[in-house]
């Protein structure tokens, strides 16, 4: 799994989405949902996004500041607002419209 | 754990709570505070914890799902923590764990890693030894999947107990059960349950431990108060009659009187009741005894249900009892309440308390018959036996004033409380001749020789005096 670490800012413009996993070491889950997220991105944002992926296990006070109890815990950090999105990212869909890359079509279920 | 061995508790440092669960909560357990809202979960919780750090030197944690921080912080300020000053000292965290379900979009399947992690951190970082979640039910409003919560919750519980934290988790009372999500069924050491009540416009807070396996515990509803000073629970149902029988004897503070009860007044740590129709003079009669114990230096605990304190010393002044200057030195201090203010148990609670703070020899409660007005007589008797309990076990004597009601047969109507007192004294008017006169009795006075005589006396610019008995002619009122 390739980790990009938080101390090098990416050069993002407005039309990049900055995106940050959170997991908590190597899960399955966590796992399944870093390939849903990449597939997404590349289907859906091709060239123009940038994932963080954050380890707790590794950076447990970063919990706190992005109020993260779910793992894994997708964040939309860019463009604003922060959108969040908990799971492992199986339903495409949602994920498209948790991003706002789709029209919301909400259903509780 | 053998069956002898009582269980580690964790004290609260809460007046009265660590007494009615023979020590406080079990420790490295968790504990379930659930009451309605506004019943005081929050504040018994955070209570227990900000004791912990301050009193007992144990870190804490205070996980908050409803309120941020900064809201936290200035209701704590106002009953005396500063949670900034712990915070910054390393012995407090304080988390606010924000889940709003509009911001959340669920895709597959998750759990609370998250939260452990951060709770994890926060008990590493400052070597926690109690935590307070507060209320984790709202993680039900939050995130979606009850399932995932229910296993979660149940891991919690694993962890909290793993890692040996005494941890405080508050509830919503629920319609069916204790709370809303049935957090009960985790909790199986000890369930606190808050009550707080609104009756004829009266508020009473009250608090009863449900459950506390492997201890004793006291079973009854406790009143409890919230002021100023935080909160205390009043453990104040009978302590057993083992009052200590002093010898001693108190003046009445009028010489005569003394003499009626075979000549040296009452009993120390005795109590005393007043009774009489209105205007008869009972409260001239206390005001003696209060200047009496003043004179010999002993503090002196008033409770006004009447009148403000500035009236009752203008009329005092007016039979000669100055007893501004003992208020000015410090003997005297006088509490008045409206009865009405609040229900009984919350008189209770506040009249414990001051006598608690004041530490008085005295204590008079002027008339207790007003309280008749916020509860029937048989609640006024139970909250009355036990302000007794708890002066008696202080050594306190109590002197009682109480009005009789004129159209009522005057040993009727004091026949509820009479029966609580060692000493009953009746005072009341008679008119002869076109002239109303005043007599006051000896009714009964446990364990001494009294006077049975009914004796006149007059309210002068010096006091109030007993007149002779050959004066009096009192053999004419043999009758009342």
């Amino acid at each position: 799994m390739q980790h990009q670490t938080l101390a090098e800012p990416p050069v993002v413009d407005t039309e990049t989405f900055l995106l940050r996993l959170y997991v908590a070491g190597q899960t399955p889950k966590c796992m399944r949902a870093f390939a849903n997220l990449k597939q997404i991105c590349e289907t859906y944002l091709a060239g123009r996004y940038h994932i963080e992926m954050v380890d707790l296990l590794q950076n447990p006070q970063l919990a706190r500041g992005d109020q993260i109890l779910a793992v894994p815990t997708l964040v939309r950090r860019l463009p604003e607002p922060m959108k969040k999105i908990i799971g492992d990212l199986s339903n495409t869909e949602r994920v498209l419209v948790g991003l706002d890359l789709r029209p919301a079509r909400r259903s509780n279920t | 754990m053998t069956a002898n061995q009582e269980l580690a508790k964790s004290p609260s440092g809460i007046q009265g709570l660590d007494e009615i669960t023979n020590g406080g909560l079990p420790r490295g357990r968790p504990t379930l505070i659930c009451g309605g809202a506004g019943s005081g979960k929050t504040l018994l919780a955070a209570s227990f914890l900000l004791n912990g750090v301050v009193q007992f030197d144990e870190p804490g944690i205070l996980m908050t799902f409803e309120e941020t921080g900064e809201e936290l912080a200035s209701d704590l300020a106002s009953l005396g923590y500063d949670l900034g000053k712990l915070v910054r000292e390393g012995k407090l965290i304080v988390d606010y764990v924000r889940v709003e379900r509009s911001e959340i979009e669920e895709t597959g399947e998750y759990d609370l890693e998250g939260l452990f992690v951060r709770l994890e951190y926060a008990v590493s970082s400052i070597g926690a030894k109690r935590i307070v979640l507060d209320t984790i039910e709202s993680l039900f409003a939050g995130l979606s999947n009850p399932g995932i919560l229910r296993a979660e919750l149940r891991r919690l519980f694993r962890w909290l107990k793993d890692k040996g934290l005494t941890a405080v988790l508050t509830g919503e009372r629920g319609e069916s059960g204790l709370t809303r999500q049935g957090l009960e069924e985790y909790v199986s050491d000890a369930v606190i349950l808050l009550d707080h009540r609104v009756q004829e416009q009266v508020s009473t807070r009250r608090l009863r431990i449900v459950k506390y396996r492997g201890s004793h515990h006291g079973t009854n509803e406790y009143p409890f108060l919230i002021d100023r000073e935080g909160l205390s629970v009043l453990p104040v149902t009978s302590l057993g009659l083992t009052h200590p029988a002093i010898e001693e004897r108190v003046s009445t503070g009028v010489t005569r009187l003394d003499d009626m009860l075979s000549g040296r007044g009452y009993y120390r740590g005795s109590t005393v009741l007043l009774s009489g129709t209105a205007g008869t003079g009972k409260t001239s009669l206390a005001a003696h005894f209060v200047e009496a114990a003043c004179q010999r230096g002993e503090r002196c605990l008033y409770f006004l249900f009447e009148e403000s304190p500035q009236q009752l010393m203008r009329n005092m002044r007016s039979i000669g009892i100055n007893l501004q200057p003992w208020v000015d030195r410090g003997l005297l201090q006088f509490h008045a309440d409206r009865p009405s203010r609040f229900g009984l148990e919350t008189h209770l609670a506040a009249m414990q308390r001051a006598v608690r703070d004041f530490q008085p020899a005295v204590t008079v409660a002027d008339p207790v018959t007003n309280l008749l007005t916020v509860g029937t007589q048989n609640d006024v008797r139970s909250m009355l036996t036990r302000v007794i309990d708890y002066i008696k076990s202080q050594g306190i004597t109590g002197l009682f004033t109480s009005l009789t009601p004129g159209s009522k047969e005057l040993e009727e109507t004091d026949a509820g409380i009479s029966s609580l007192m060692d000493t009953w004294v009746v005072l009341f008017i008679n008119e002869d001749n076109r002239k109303r006169r005043r007599w006051l009795s000896v009714l009964k006075s446990r364990g001494m020789a009294h006077s049975n005589s009914v004796r006149e006396f007059i309210l002068t610019d010096h006091g109030l005096q007993v007149l002779d008995a050959e004066a009096a002619g009192q053999t004419r009122l043999g009758g009342v």
